[in-house]
């Protein structure tokens, strides 16, 4: 694999990341309880609808095969997705989603700040610009995480539950394969030991403050990076491209 | 190819008149999304979106060649800059007299990592001018807003948010 190939592919994986976590949070909209958090998730989704088509359109533009973001979400299927297995995961209740949030957001906020100063400008300029929207997404889903761990008995059994439960989804993000190894030393990319120091020592605190154990290293589940995924994303994408599937080019 | 007839000035002029479709009293210089206005063989127009997700880009964007089709000017290149990142701190005073008159606290200057780590200092009532207010929920009709209450003259506003 050569440096541009590579670079192609790291584009891909983050714009699946962020379309399918964008996806899973669209599945809640009209579902909240509450206002403040109904506004939170729709504002968050755009946030990851929005950075999903950056990095998709660029994607296209370095393919330089005419594909265009919609071709990406739409006409793709399972096993071309390259997103972390984490962010396909079904939503739960409010503590594993809030859970799912915070133990990726650590994670890519570190890689866009780490993104941000790497030698491909249009990657750069977008985590710039991302990294803004993830700061303010932390703030708040930092506090939830805090205050459900230390908050009723049954709000820290049900919320360590899911730290428990999605914990073996977070060592893949700091598994380095190929394309990641070639975009850490071609193009100034993150490196994965680096930040998964650093997302130890933040998840770490932040669990401390929410009253919850980190689990123990244990199995850790992998594939996602790779095109192997759990059973839950061929359902999800199956809603999410039903449209265009069933009426190929539609547009309004 | 005709000779431009028309000059920068007067097409930041134009752009000047396109309202923002979720705030509609702030035009799009107010809001300091126009980064560059170039006229050549062409009329290039860079914008920068406020959000990555904002809905409003692409109406934006459509306005902008409407506004400028209506003054003749139909050879329009938008492009859309995001480096570096629009921040708050771009609206111009006259767009924050404009939000305040509207009923929307203008949003802190300096809208630097403490503020948006940290949260808001003091939020000042945009009818009575207190500070005596509180944060009603941190989100609101849009993604940039924030619900607040004036504790003095009790009114509900929204907060236009730091980023």
């Amino acid at each position: 694999m050569n440096k541009d190939s590579a670079l192609l592919a790291y584009v891909m994986r983050l714009g699946d990341n962020a379309l399918v976590l964008g996806q899973r949070m669209i599945e809640l909209v009209a579902a909240y309880p509450e206002l403040e958090e109904e506004l939170a998730n729709a504002n968050f989704a755009l946030d990851y609808l929005g950075q999903a088509r950056m990095f998709y359109t660029y994607a296209g533009d370095l393919e330089g095969k005419g594909r265009s973001e919609d071709d990406f979400a739409f006409l793709r299927d399972e096993h071309e997705f390259r997103n972390l297995l984490l962010l396909e995961q079904p939503n739960g209740h409010f503590g594993d989603s809030i859970t799912k949030l915070v133990l990726f957001e650590l994670f890519y906020f570190a890689q866009l700040e780490a993104l941000v100063g790497c030698e491909d400008a249009r990657v750069a300029e977008i985590a710039a610009r991302a990294e803004k929207e993830i700061r303010y997404h932390l703030r708040h889903n930092t506090q939830w995480l805090v205050r459900l761990g230390d908050g009723t008995e049954e709000s820290h059994r049900r919320v360590q539950e899911s730290v428990n439960a999605l914990w073996r989804y977070t060592g893949e993000m700091f598994e380095a394969d190929e394309i990641d190894t070639i975009v850490e030393r071609a193009w100034g990319g993150p490196n994965l030991g680096e930040l998964r120091g650093r997302w130890l020592a933040d998840i770490d605190a932040i669990l401390i403050n929410a009253t919850l154990d980190m689990p123990e290293s244990g199995w850790m589940a992998s594939g996602g990076k790779a095109g192997r995924h759990t059973e839950h994303l061929g359902y999800m994408i199956a809603e999410m491209q039903y449209l265009q599937r069933s009426h190929p080019g539609a547009s309004w | 190819m005709v000779a431009a007839t028309y000059s920068r000035d007067e097409i930041l002029r134009w752009l000047g008149q396109v309202a923002d479709p979720e705030i509609p009293v702030l035009s799009i210089t107010d809001l300091g999304i126009v980064r560059d206005v170039d006229v050549g063989d062409r009329v290039t127009v860079a914008l920068s979106p406020t959000y990555s997700g904002c809905p409003a880009t692409e109406v934006i964007e459509k306005s902008v060649l409407d506004a400028l089709h209506d003054h003749g000017v139909d050879d329009v290149e938008i492009k859309r800059v995001l480096s570096p990142p629009w921040t708050t701190d771009w609206i111009t005073d006259a767009g924050r007299e404009k939000l305040r008159n509207y009923g929307i606290a203008p949003p802190e200057r300096g809208a630097g990592k403490r503020a948006l780590l940290r949260g808001e200092r003091k939020v000042a009532c945009p009818r009575c001018a207190s500070t005596a207010t509180e944060r009603v929920s941190e989100f609101g009709s849009t993604a940039c807003k924030a619900s607040y209450r004036c504790s003095e003259c009790l009114e509900p506003f929204e907060y236009f948010k730091c980023i």
